[in-house]
């Protein structure tokens, strides 16, 4: 018998409605993400990838079709209840990190294990991405590659039940990148959890199992790899 | 239009929340600068208008009876225009319908020709004719609050002669612009009014025909008032002089100019205020707008605009807002002024009413606000324009935030993290913060140095009509008697208890210090008008030696042991030396008290008096009344409850509409206060709280974030505006204070409450239209763009 999906999608369509146009953004996606799955959305801009992330982290809601987080149906909750599977399940890592400014590194990572059920200790999900050393430090006094690091563990320590990563090395240098691929390598191997890294550098693509192609609104291609590579063997 | 013009009106529009609350801000700055000058204004020149055109005298002066050729002796004066005689006495009115006795002030007008000086303004009928002594004219404010008109009939007791008086005339006078009995403080149309009978006809009712007891002069220009005065007091001396006086010192002048004085301050202390807090706003509101078009100041200096082009464009943003402040301000000032203006009409009475603002007062207004706004921005506008171009399209480095002995004390260990977000946040920018409490504070500070005027004014009624006097009525005759009227009034039905006293008009002296001051004798233990200190406690008498308030004191600048030197410019007109035996704090004038026996023998006097305090059985109210309309030479009469009554009548009419004005520009302030610097923190934290949607917190989870700064920021304000509020309202009533009445400070903890609550529903009020702007936060931007 085949696994339960952690995320299943079924026709999923989105239409924007700009002025006088209307954009598909999405044309009928389904998707199966297994419990402890990596994949890579792989896809130029305007492919649909990101609304797709919008749609199953609870940011966005559909036009169309049907989204189940396990048990739980995406598509029909209210704003209250999106609010909620964001706040148990889901972790976000964006391109920008968007730390607090005004919290340390510890606090940005405690900002989400204390809203949480069942987190991990800030200091834990830090020592995971490498960071154990800088706690007290502001966002201001980190690197670039420092505070996504600090963004990963503040996405993980709640143990979220997925995890989606919008461009995460798209500010960085591709040495500092590999240093953060590694970090959700890390936490992939560690805690299992489902990750969905979205990005438009096709190697990135080598270090998952499956590949999904977007392009148009639709799956163009899903792809298996053979062969994982590690994040430390990728170069760009 | 070139772009950048088109851009500054875009700018204006889009922030049009925000500019809308500073320009209130600034409005209400303007509202209260220009309402005060145009009220001054009006008040001015009506006053002015008023006393030429009926010919005001200059210099007034009474006599006991002094006979008529002295009037041309006086024309004879160096520096005196014109000279009026006419004879000024006092009766009990029995007017219809109103079971209290009345005072009427009788003035004599001549009947055959205009008067040189203090004209009537005929507001309706004609003047008494001869050969018919019962004609009489009423002030119109009186003939009002009595219901009568040309026909209409009273009874008046003149001189012990029980007359019917026909109402002929109503009129106005330049001398009675403010119309307040004697030993009232406040108007009581009801209880005093003037009533001109016709010279012959009044110098006969009190036997002075060809004679005078008043006379009034005008001055040549450019006389000193003073100069004169010395010589006619010479004069008259030997008739009963008690001592001329100028225009300044006339009573009804004296208000009005004294209100005039005090619109003065009050154009001076709040528009500050406002104008302060409008110039801290709008600096809130520049500095963050040229921080988020960094980039574009970048590039307009990139494609060659100088410095000064981009200076002058955030200038011209400034004069922007500060320009729809001024217009609403404009608007909002002259309807004030206007209103204001009629609101002093009631009190003051003019038979014409010039309100026709200048533009001074409101170029004025627009000066000082568009001076403080720029004064307040110019900073952020140097600072916004000094960043080198190749730096400024460069998006801003993050806030620097840095951990404090604060940050690491146990207690901020123990906080969650969105408290430490905004207490960082409050830390970060210490000089807004603190500006931002200050300004919801000065909002308060306003309302609570406006409110205080009714706790101040209460208490300053308790103290002086409940604490201090125990009588119901004041009998006072218009010559000394022999004690025994006060056994004759005891007798009246309904008196319980009797206490007299005794003034005589004195000049006071120490070195070379003067007062005009009655002098007042009174029992050594007061039993109905107690000689009352405002801490709370009577004063006895000391058998010799002068018991003075602590405001003549000040006058005089003696203290107990100094020896007063007193002229008295009655009866024989003796002249001696009086220790200060003690002083008092009193709210109202600055009276001199000594022992009763002590006065009537330096006088040389049998025992004498001129004003009786009666304690009256409730029951008999009616039959006690009827009985004193028929009581000979009463002078004046004073009702405790009547009085009280006024007075919270006039604060009422006056104060509640001037403290509603209030209340709106302090919520306005509080509101643009709050306002903004919510509207600032979601424009600088957005992207952050959008993060926090995105990481799950709900919505009421972020409005703690942004909304609890601006909490915190308040709760500070509350208790410093109310500290500022004293402090504010200290200064306006030390503005106000006046030798004739000081208002004592004395704030309720209720009206505390009260100002507090105000300003916070105006500042929830603010924070909710903000709030609503965080359920359209756009939670996928955040993922996609940097700052």
């Amino acid at each position: 018998m085949a696994p339960t999906p952690a995320l299943r999608t079924r026709d999923l369509t989105k239409v924007y409605r700009s002025g006088e146009v209307e954009v598909h953004a999405l044309r009928g996606v389904s998707l199966d993400l297994y419990p402890a799955d990596l994949i890579v959305l792989l896809g130029p801009s305007g492919s649909g990838k990101s609304t797709l992330l919008n749609i199953l982290g609870g940011l966005d809601t559909a036009s169309g079709g049907e989204a189940w987080f396990g048990d739980l149906q995406l598509t029909g909750l209210d704003d209250r209840g999106l609010t909620r599977y964001r706040r148990a399940h889901v972790g976000f890592v964006f391109q920008f990190y968007n730390l607090i400014p005004s919290l340390t590194a510890l606090e940005n990572v405690a900002l989400v294990t204390e809203i949480a059920e069942r987190p991990m200790s800030p200091e834990e999900a830090l020592r995971i991405v490498g960071l154990g050393e800088r706690l007290h430090h502001f966002p201001a006094q980190l690197s670039g590659g420092e505070q996504q690091r600090v963004a990963i563990a503040r996405a993980i320590a709640k143990r979220p039940g997925i995890l989606l990563c919008d461009e995460p090395t798209g500010a960085l240098d591709s040495r500092t990148g590999i240093l953060v691929l590694e970090a959700i390598e890390r936490i992939h191997a560690e805690l299992g959890t489902t990750t969905v890294l979205i990005t438009h550098n096709a190697v990135i693509a080598d270090m998952t199992d499956r590949v999904l192609v977007m392009g148009d609104g639709r799956i163009l291609e899903e792809r298996h790899n053979t062969r994982r590579r590690r994040a430390a063997e990728l170069s760009w | 239009m070139t772009p950048l013009n088109r851009k500054l009106y875009r700018d204006l529009w889009r922030l049009r929340g925000q500019v809308l609350a500073i320009a209130l801000v600034i409005a209400s700055g303007i509202a209260v600068l220009a309402m005060s000058l145009t009220s001054m204004e009006a008040l001015t020149d009506t006053a002015l208008a008023y006393y030429e055109r009926y010919r005001f005298a200059d210099v007034f002066a009474r006599v006991e009876r002094a006979p008529g050729y002295m009037a041309d002796r006086i024309r004879a004066l160096p520096g005196v225009q014109s000279v009026d005689t006419r004879v000024v006495k006092s009766a009990i009115l029995d007017m219809p319908g109103f079971d209290e006795p009345v005072i009427g002030q009788l003035v004599s007008v001549p009947e055959r020709a205009t008067p040189p000086l203090n004209q009537l303004a005929l507001r309706s009928g004609r003047l008494p004719r001869v050969g018919h002594p019962d004609e009489a004219i009423l002030s119109e404010p009186f003939a009002e609050a009595h219901g009568l008109g040309p026909g209409g009939r009273f009874g008046a007791v003149i001189n012990g002669n029980r007359r019917t008086l026909t109402v002929v005339g109503i009129a106005l006078s330049p001398e009675f612009v403010y119309t307040i009995g004697p030993g009232a403080l406040m108007p009581d149309d009801h209880r005093f009014g003037i009533v001109w009978l016709g010279e012959e006809a009044l110098q006969a009712a009190f036997d002075l025909k060809g004679a005078f007891n008043q006379v009034s002069l005008s001055l040549l220009r450019g006389t000193d008032p003073e100069l004169v005065i010395r010589r006619l007091d010479q004069m008259l001396a030997r008739y009963g002089g008690v001592g001329a006086y100028a225009r300044a010192d006339q009573m009804s002048n004296w208000f009005l100019m004294n209100e005039i004085r005090q619109l003065e301050s009050l154009a001076a202390i709040l528009p500050t205020v406002f104008l302060a807090v409008a110039a801290f706003l709008t600096n809130m509101v520049l500095a963050r707008l040229i921080a988020m078009e960094r980039s574009e100041i970048g590039l307009l200096k990139a494609f060659g605009y100088t410095n000064a082009t981009i200076a002058w464009h955030y200038v011209k943003f400034v004069i922007g807002v500060a320009v729809v402040g001024i217009l609403i301000g404009w608007a909002a000032g002259y309807w004030f002024g206007l209103l204001n203006t009629r609101l002093y009409a009631d009190f003051y009475r003019f038979p014409f009413l010039l309100f026709d603002p200048s533009p001074r007062a409101f170029v004025i207004a627009a000066l000082v606000s568009v001076a403080a706004a720029l004064a307040g921005t110019l900073g952020a506008v140097r600072a916004g324009v000094r960043i080198p171009p190749a730096e400024a399209m460069r998006p801003p480095s993050p806030p620097m935030f840095q951990r404090t002995r604060l940050g690491r004390s146990r207690l901020f260990a123990a906080l969650d993290q969105p408290t430490r977000i905004l207490l960082r946040q409050i830390g970060r920018y210490p000089v807004r913060s603190t500006l931002t409490s200050l300004g919801t504070g000065m909002a308060v500070a306003v309302l609570v140095s406006s409110l205080q005027w009714l706790d101040s004014i209460n208490h300053l009624v308790d103290v002086y009509f409940q604490q201090a006097q125990a009588q119901d009525v004041t009998v006072g005759f218009a010559t000394t008697k022999s004690s025994e009227v006060e056994r004759d009034l005891g007798r009246l039905p309904g008196v319980v208890t009797t206490e007299s006293m005794r003034a005589v008009a004195a000049k006071l002296r120490f070195g070379p210090r003067e007062e005009r001051q009655a002098l007042q004798g009174v029992p050594a233990h007061q039993e109905l008008s107690r000689v009352y200190d405002a801490s709370g406690h009577a004063l006895e008498m000391p058998p010799d030696g002068l018991v003075i308030s602590t405001m003549l004191a000040e006058m005089l600048d003696v203290g107990i042991g100094d020896r007063i030197t007193v002229e008295v410019l009655e009866g024989r007109r003796p002249v001696f030396e009086v220790p200060v035996a003690a002083t008092f704090e009193t709210y109202i004038g600055s009276p001199a008290y000594l022992d009763i026996r002590a006065l009537n023998r330096l006088m040389h006097e049998r025992p004498s008096v001129n004003s009786v305090h009666l304690r009256l059985d409730r029951n008999e109210m009616q039959d006690f009344y009827r009985e004193l309309k028929a009581v000979p030479q009463v002078a004046w009469l004073s009702l405790k409850e009547a009085a009280v009554a006024t007075f919270h009548d006039t604060l009422a009419k006056t104060l509640l509409i001037f403290i509603g004005f209030f209340v709106v520009f302090a919520c306005t302030l509080a509101f643009g206060v709050t306002y903004n610097a919510a509207r600032i923190a979601l424009s600088e934290r957005g992207r952050e709280l959008a993060t926090l949607r995105v990481l799950g917190f709900t919505r009421a989870e972020i409005s703690y974030i942004l909304l609890g700064e601006i909490g915190f920021l308040t709760l500070v304000a509350l208790p410093l505006g109310c500290v500022l509020g004293y402090a504010l309202g200290a200064l306006i009533l030390r503005a106000f204070k006046t030798e004739l009445y000081r208002i004592p400070m004395a704030i309720q903890l209720e009206t505390l409450g009260l100002a507090v609550l105000i300003i916070l529903s105006a500042t929830v009020f603010s924070a909710f239209l903000v709030r609503r702007r965080l359920d359209h936060l756009d939670l996928i931007a955040v993922l996609k763009t940097r700052e």
